[in-house]
């Protein structure tokens, strides 16, 4: 008796040595983090001096500055307007690719290489493209005929928003065709055989057989691609810097710029907790989605 | 005819008529290499750029091809700043320490997780993956002042115990998981040799859960290797700068005179590494990618 219960107090005491440097990080960097967050977010908090009782100031100032506003309601575009196309895009590619078949191992690894490069050398590599003096984007649609002068990518924010779209959508859009393909994939192919030899057309089969079958799928690509979206930084720092006029600004730039460049550290918690309540609830509709799976 | 043949024949038609299936080779060929083209035609054109000399790579309009191979915008970029060894250095201390680190706390954790379980320790584990949950970007204001008063702001060593932090959810996760379903009865035998908790785990289960090892590494190094946003908010000394915040003082002011040359052949350089360390192990970290989606 007192033998087991030894062993099962020495077993704890491995259990919790094994696991504490893993839980000192997380207790370190990412709990106490996120309670000064919470705390930060009530004061007015400058990078140096001393901070002071704000109340809920921080939270109602988000309300009434237009710059906060602007940069959620562009954001929210921004998120609407890609998540569409890496969806549709990625789903094309997953069709191409979803066989074996010969030279399909290429394709695969060439559609997916660019997302393994980081946002941010590949946002300087498109700097580079787009720019109307030097790249060779204009270049290459003047050469085409389908442009008859340099397009000046960053000068309207419609512009600038569609060129930061194309330029993401080359990064990650393999990403979406990996996950898109292994849904396929995992589809048995009798399902689809059964369709065809009841005579359905392509075009039934996938709206009434491959679709639905993949729909968690979808589901997931989706969640995937608007929480990646909405926290978007890098590219819109590099391509446009915000601009023209603040016009392109994300909400986790407009974060950065309040904390680190007006240095209203206070102001940025209450936007940042306001980001992270936003992505909760995003990443509460995935696990939703996904415990539904293992249901069904 | 027999019943299975003509099942075969019918599954051959069915197959043709699938949405892809049914094109023909050389058409799918053409579809494919058109496609691939258009994706692999930035990352050549970049290398292109970096191997003209300077002035050629400001031509403007520009040219396709290189009429001079040089690499005189490689050796600027060693006299920028603090030279470039110096910030491949930063990166690749910053990038090693991170995989080392998530990967030694990760395989820690994750046997604790998957084989010391005690009161707590799921809820503990629950934890761990609820960080999740909280997107990094949101945590980088307070985590400047907790660096700052721990003395790690501007320093390599901080960011990468901040990279190992958030890599280690998804780490913890992927090797709890490799640990589960490991045999119990290779720990018995090694326990009844008499070998002690962390010789078991290192000599007899590491090596059976070593796809999950690389898959975490690569993760690790991905991240760690082409992060920007962080490294941008904690470095403020330019000589500890990653490869990622090192391009942005290559570009000098929006309207004054970019060196393009040389900003190139600085994507050229940080892209690299992740090219070639994806298309040897893309096996793992593909793997890893659609079950990490998955979870």
């Amino acid at each position: 008796m007192a033998r087991a219960s030894t062993l099962a107090r020495r077993r704890t005491v491995t259990g919790v040595l094994l696991i504490s440097p893993a839980l000192v990080l997380v207790t370190v960097f990412f709990l106490i983090p996120l309670a000064l967050m919470i705390w930060m977010s009530l004061h007015k908090w400058p990078l140096l001096g001393h901070a002071s009782w704000a109340g809920l100031a921080n939270y109602t100032a988000m309300f009434k500055d237009p710059t906060f506003l602007h940069a959620l309601g562009f954001t929210v575009k921004y998120t609407v307007l890609i998540t569409p196309v890496l969806l549709v895009v990625g789903f094309g590619l997953a069709l191409l690719v979803r066989e074996q078949r010969p030279g399909v191992g290429f394709f695969r690894t060439t559609f997916f290489m660019p997302f393994v490069i980081g946002f941010a050398a590949a946002s300087y590599l498109w700097l580079w493209l787009l720019d109307p003096g030097v790249g060779l984007l204009d270049r290459g649609l003047q050469d085409l005929g389908l442009a008859s002068k340099p397009i000046l990518w960053m000068e309207t924010p419609n512009r600038a928003l569609f060129a930061v779209i194309l330029m993401v959508v080359w990064k990650v859009v393999g990403f979406t065709m990996l996950l898109l393909m292994s849904g396929l994939q995992s589809i048995p192919n009798e399902v689809q055989e059964a369709a065809k030899v009841d005579g359905a057309k392509r075009r039934q089969t996938l709206a009434h057989i491959t679709l639905p079958l993949l729909r968690r799928t979808i589901a997931l690509v989706t969640i995937l691609a608007v929480a990646g979206s909405f926290l978007a930084f890098d590219q819109f720092y590099i391509l446009t810097n915000g601009g023209p006029n603040n016009q392109t600004l994300t909400l986790v730039y407009w974060i950065y710029s309040s904390s680190f460049a007006n240095f209203q550290l206070g102001y940025g918690a209450a936007m940042s907790v306001a980001l992270m309540l936003v992505l909760m609830v995003i990443t509460a509709v995935q696990l939703y989605l996904l415990r539904d799976e293992t249901e069904a | 005819m027999s019943a299975a043949a003509l099942f075969d024949r019918r599954a051959r038609r069915a197959r043709r008529d699938s949405l892809t299936a049914h094109m023909p080779a050389v058409a799918w060929w053409t579809v494919c290499l058109i496609v691939a083209a258009l994706f692999l035609a930035p990352l050549v054109m970049v290398v292109l750029t970096a191997l003209k000399t300077p002035a050629e790579a400001a031509a403007s309009p520009p040219h396709f091809w290189p009429h001079h191979i040089s690499l005189k915008n490689f050796s600027e970029l060693g006299s920028s700043g603090a030279g470039i060894v110096r910030y491949v250095l930063n990166t690749t201390i910053v990038s090693l320490g991170t995989v080392l680190g998530t990967v030694v706390l990760a395989t820690l954790g994750g046997y604790g997780f998957a084989r010391f379980r005690f009161r707590g320790s799921n809820v503990l584990f629950l934890v761990v993956l609820g960080t999740l949950m909280v997107p990094f970007q949101a945590l980088l204001t307070p985590l400047y002042s907790v660096l700052h008063v721990l003395r790690l702001q501007n320093s390599l060593l901080g960011l990468t115990l901040v990279y190992i932090t958030f890599q280690l959810p998804f780490a913890l996760f992927v090797m709890r998981t490799a640990f589960s379903g490991v045999p119990r009865e290779l720990e018995d035998a090694a326990a009844i040799d008499g070998a002690g908790v962390l010789a078991t785990l290192v000599r007899v289960l590491v090596p059976v859960v070593k796809p999950a090892v690389v898959t975490v590494a690569l993760f690790a190094f991905f991240s760690a290797w082409n992060e920007f946003l962080a490294a941008l908010i904690f470095l403020s000394d330019q000589a500890r700068y990653t490869l990622p915040v090192f391009l942005t003082t290559l570009v000098t002011g929006r309207l004054g005179a970019i060196n393009w040359g040389v900003l190139e052949a600085g994507v050229v350089i940080t892209m690299i590494p992740c090219i070639v360390i994806f298309l040897l192990l893309q096996r793992y970290y593909v793997r890893g990618l659609v079950t990490g989606a998955i979870k």
